[in-house]
């Protein structure tokens, strides 16, 4: 009971439709992973896995530090691959393919999943080389192209009315906020389908963070997100659906609504109540 | 609470079912990566082709025979060149005994590093500890510069300058020494000027590197500045401290140039620096530029000598390198 | 009460007697080199006055000290140290490339950076036995047979010789090898300022390796590559050993392919193809072949020689110090 009234506070968005919530499990399932065990030079990370990420929802990964939720995210666009030591076992099916299977060219699976990091990370060159990068190097050369890709980019990313006249000026010179949406409209640049965000505003000021989560909120209608967050006030205002991991094991996932009212689990309650992370 | 401009998704499909097909192909731009990548393997393995090739290079006339020419360990024994104390190739009375080479690179090396170590630590220790990020930057391009002087100019120096200006008057007309022309003291004190800024910033880096907060334990305790320069940080950056010897010293050895300017032709074994001797190096070079004929034994006693002085720099440095990592530990 | 404050008078100043010693030997020991430079300067500046003039410059070495100049040495050094840099760079960059972005961390990498560290320790003139088994001599494989391998160009033909001999290119080859593992480590250096997270979040964008290294990598780097660059090859100018080994020439009336004048260089096309492969000195070998010689005024020359060389060196490390100074606040992490 009283679980519930606090998830009432904590969602302080008006006009919420229940509704809209529970159709997530109807959706076709976007990245489907099964049994993912992931070891850093023999030490076991994960432990067995399986979750399903339905489309253009918003999915929360939550848990306290070190339980291994910004490692499951990397392994879905194979960023852990750049680590030494790494193995992984298990599938990840993003679309229906298998992304671990020795065929896969992994240069078109980063374009297609977008990743934004928690410090956002500007290239030292201009906004508009910024965002053009990741369309450059998929091959389009075309000026007039690029300077389409980099306003709608932009434009999806709340960021253009304010850099629109300084496209060419330095992407350092921007605030914390306006950086974070850089990234956000980079990572959107090359057209993906799902966009993995780790923490990505923890680093920022509250209004900030607010611009961010709204963003995200209206990025979700025709994107697939994974949101990795230590802040559950933020998983239950934005997220459609939430996982809770801990030590390296998947404890519960499901509605974010169901999840934080009525989470099946203890661990699961102890986490949002409070009692530990 | 919200205050986000309506965002506008004009053309992006609502349902994603474009095609995807992340398959790995065979493509222009991944065979083109393929070739950079390796092309760049290449350039790093020309070291390690360097390294047999140097191995190869000092092997051969010394230890493998070329042409049919008896290599010159086939014709000299490895005890005869070890224990022999006399060196006279060139002589009628031909005597292959390295020692007096030895004997004339270590004692300059010592020279040296009896100028140039205890005087490098000293600095470093200043500059390390009672500095002032002023004064630091300006003596250390000071010394980078001193570093960067060629050791001709150290030779010319020595022989020009501390032999006639500085060892002959206080040795010769004061002490009653006898000081050759090409000594050994004059090369001993310009090469350690030479290994002094390595010394001096190799140390400055094994101290820097000690823990900030084993100095202020140490303040916190009453300790004076000398005290926990001395007794502190410096034992703590040993290990870092006697690597940066060992190079040094390794570096002494290795020294031309300058000792065969300044220090002479004649080998000798002696402790007297005021006399002429002749290092590993200067009879390498001075062989060289003689006319003695490619095939003889003279020419290939070269070979030995340089195979002799690789293997001693070669020990030095790695026991060098095994001090730094035994003892890096300590401080990660 | 008293016994204290003689106890607290006594000590202190004791202490600060041996302090005061130390930090005044630290203090002393620190500036010991700067006046050591201060003095080998004025002796060679004081040495040289008189004698570093245009005819010392333009002239060649003579029997006659007063006529003796470094023209020889200059162009000499110009050839060499410039083939030098042309092999060193490339090779010594592209190595610290792979090392630094693409070779795993498994034994070959170890092995080579271990054989780096080795191969900066090796005396110069061992390098100098190498050049001259391997470059001078092309480890005998001419033997008795030599030939000039011809290869006509539009303008000239480029001989090449086989064995290549005393020439430029041994001594370029044999320095390059020299400078290489110091090339590679300023080069690795610099790769490594750049942090981290720039590799990751381009390869998050679906970029290659390559791609990554060539476009947010190598370009903020580039300035501390070529401050080290620029350091190493300045190296390269001053050695002296390695060149006497590979037979280099120390009383030499000529110029790589005769080249004397910068008018040359278009005029004679077909002795800038050969000056790489002609017999040659260097500034730092014609200053030891005139401190060696026993007449007293050839202490002079040499003085004058050396200025020469340390005011190449000078321009060319304040180069590189300037340049390091002007990059360095450039990228704020």
């Amino acid at each position: 009971m009283t679980l519930l009234n606090s998830f009432a506070e904590l969602v302080q968005r008006p006009g919420l439709e229940p509704e809209a919530e529970t159709g997530t499990e109807s959706r076709p399932i976007k990245v489907d992973i099964r049994n993912l065990s992931l070891y850093y030079s023999g030490v076991q990370a994960l432990f067995d896995v399986s979750l399903a990420i339905p489309e253009r929802c918003i999915t929360a990964l939550i848990g306290p530090s070190g339980c291994g939720k910004s490692t499951f995210l990397r392994a879905i666009n194979r960023m852990n691959d750049i680590i030494e030591g790494v193995r992984t076992e298990g599938s990840v099916q993003v679309e229906g393919r298998d992304v671990y299977s020795p065929n896969i060219d992994v240069v078109a699976l980063r374009r297609r999943v977008g990743m934004v990091f928690q410090k956002s990370i500007p290239f030292p060159k201009s906004v508009f080389e910024n965002i053009a990068y990741g369309p450059r190097i998929s091959g389009t050369g075309n000026r007039r192209v690029l300077a389409e890709i980099v306003e709608r980019s932009l434009q999806r990313a709340a960021l253009w009315d304010e850099v629109k006249d300084r496209l060419q000026h330095s992407a350092l010179a921007l605030s914390g906020g306006q950086q974070q949406r850089l990234c956000i409209a980079r990572a959107l640049a090359t057209n993906p389908h799902i966009l993995l965000m780790d923490e990505p505003a923890s680093a920022l000021d509250p209004a900030s963070t607010s611009r961010i989560e709204d963003l995200i909120f209206e990025l979700k209608k025709n994107y697939t997100i994974v949101i990795v967050t230590h802040n559950m006030q933020q998983a239950a205002r934005v997220s459609d659906r939430t996982a809770f991991f801990f030590q390296g094991r998947l404890i519960e996932a499901g509605d974010t609504r169901g999840l934080f009212t009525k989470p099946s689990e203890q661990q699961t309650e102890d986490y949002i109540t409070g009692r530990f992370g | 609470m919200s205050t986000a401009e309506p965002i506008e998704f004009d053309d992006r499909p609502v349902t994603s079912t474009d095609s995807w097909s992340p398959v790995k192909r065979i493509s222009l731009s991944r065979v083109k990566e393929q070739l950079i990548v390796s092309s760049l393997f290449l350039c790093a393995l020309v070291s390690v082709v360097t390294t047999v090739g140097i191995i190869f290079a000092l092997l051969n006339e010394s230890v493998i025979s070329v042409d049919g020419d008896p290599a010159f360990f086939q014709q000299v024994s490895l005890r005869e060149f070890f224990t022999d104390t006399q060196w006279t190739p060139q002589f009628a009375d031909r005597h292959f005994g390295v020692v007096p080479l030895l004997a004339g690179t270590f004692l300059i090396a010592a020279i040296a590093a009896a100028i140039g170590l205890p005087i490098g630590l000293a600095g470093a220790i200043y500059s390390s500890e009672y500095a002032s990020p002023r004064t630091r930057n300006i003596l250390k391009p000071l010394l980078e510069i001193l570093a960067g002087i060629p050791t001709v100019v150290y030779g010319y120096f020595a022989l020009v300058f501390v032999t006639p200006y500085l060892l002959r008057p206080i040795f010769e007309d004061m002490l009653g020494f006898e000081v050759d022309v090409f000594n050994a003291a004059s090369a001993g004190i310009v090469v350690g000027i030479m290994i002094l800024p390595m010394v001096s910033s190799l140390s400055a880096d094994a101290l820097g590197a000690v823990p900030r907060g084993l100095r202020e334990a140490a303040y916190a305790l009453g300790a004076t500045k000398f005290d926990v320069s001395a007794k502190v940080v410096l034992p703590a950056a040993s290990s870092g401290i006697v690597a940066s010897f060992l190079l040094a010293i390794s570096r002494a050895v290795g020294e031309t140039m300058a000792v065969t300017i300044a220090a002479g032709q004649t080998p000798a074994i002696t402790f007297n620096p005021f006399r002429s001797v002749e290092t590993m190096t200067a009879y390498v070079v001075n062989v060289s530029l003689g006319d003695t004929p490619a095939g003889t034994i003279e020419y290939k006693s070269l070979y030995a000598v340089a195979l002799t002085l690789f293997c001693i720099t070669l020990a030095m440095n790695w026991i060098s390198q095994m001090v730094l990592r035994r003892y890096r530990e300590v401080y990660q | 009460m008293t016994d204290r404050a003689q106890v607290s008078t006594v000590q202190p100043s004791v202490r600060g007697w041996s302090g005061r010693i130390f930090s005044t030997a630290c203090l002393l020991s620190a500036w010991f080199g700067i006046v050591v430079l201060v003095v080998l300067l004025g002796g060679v500046i004081w040495q040289a006055s008189g004698w570093l003039n245009g005819h010392f410059l333009s002239s060649f070495d003579s029997w006659h000290p007063e006529q003796a100049g470094i023209l020889a040495g200059l162009w000499g050094s110009l050839w060499l140290v410039g083939l030098t840099a042309l092999i060193s760079i490339p090779i010594g960059v592209g190595a610290a490339l792979y090392l630094e972005e693409f070779a795993g961390d498994n034994r070959l990498t170890r092995l080579i950076q271990l054989n780096l560290a080795n191969l900066a320790g090796v005396p110069s003139i061992v390098y100098g036995i190498l050049g001259l088994t391997a470059f001078v001599r092309i480890f005998g494989m001419f033997h008795g047979q030599p030939q000039v391998l011809v290869v006509p160009l539009f303008v000239a033909d480029l001989r090449i010789p086989l064995p290549f001999g005393r020439t430029v290119i041994a001594g370029a080859l044999t320095l390059s090898l020299l400078i290489l593992p110091v090339i590679i480590v300023a080069a690795q250096e610099a790769l490594r300022a750049i942090p981290g997270s720039i590799r990751h979040a381009s390869l998050a964008l679906g970029a290659s390796r390559w791609q990554t290294v060539r476009h947010q990598v190598l370009p903020p780097a580039l300035p501390g590559i070529l401050t080290g660059v620029i350091l190493s090859v300045s190296r390269a100018i001053g050695e002296t050993a390695p060149l006497v080994m590979i037979g280099a020439l120390t009383y030499v009336a000529f110029t790589p392919g005769d080249i004397t004048r910068p008018a040359d260089i278009v005029n004679n096309p077909q002795g800038v193809l050969h000056a790489p492969f002609d017999t040659f000195t260097a500034l730092p070998l014609q200053i030891f072949n005139w401190v060696s010689r026993p007449q007293p005024e050839y202490q002079h020359v040499a003085a004058a020689g050396i200025l020469v060389l340390l005011i190449v060196l000078l321009t060319l490390n304040s180069t590189a110090i300037v340049l390091r100074h002007r990059f360095q606040n450039r990228h704020r992490w």
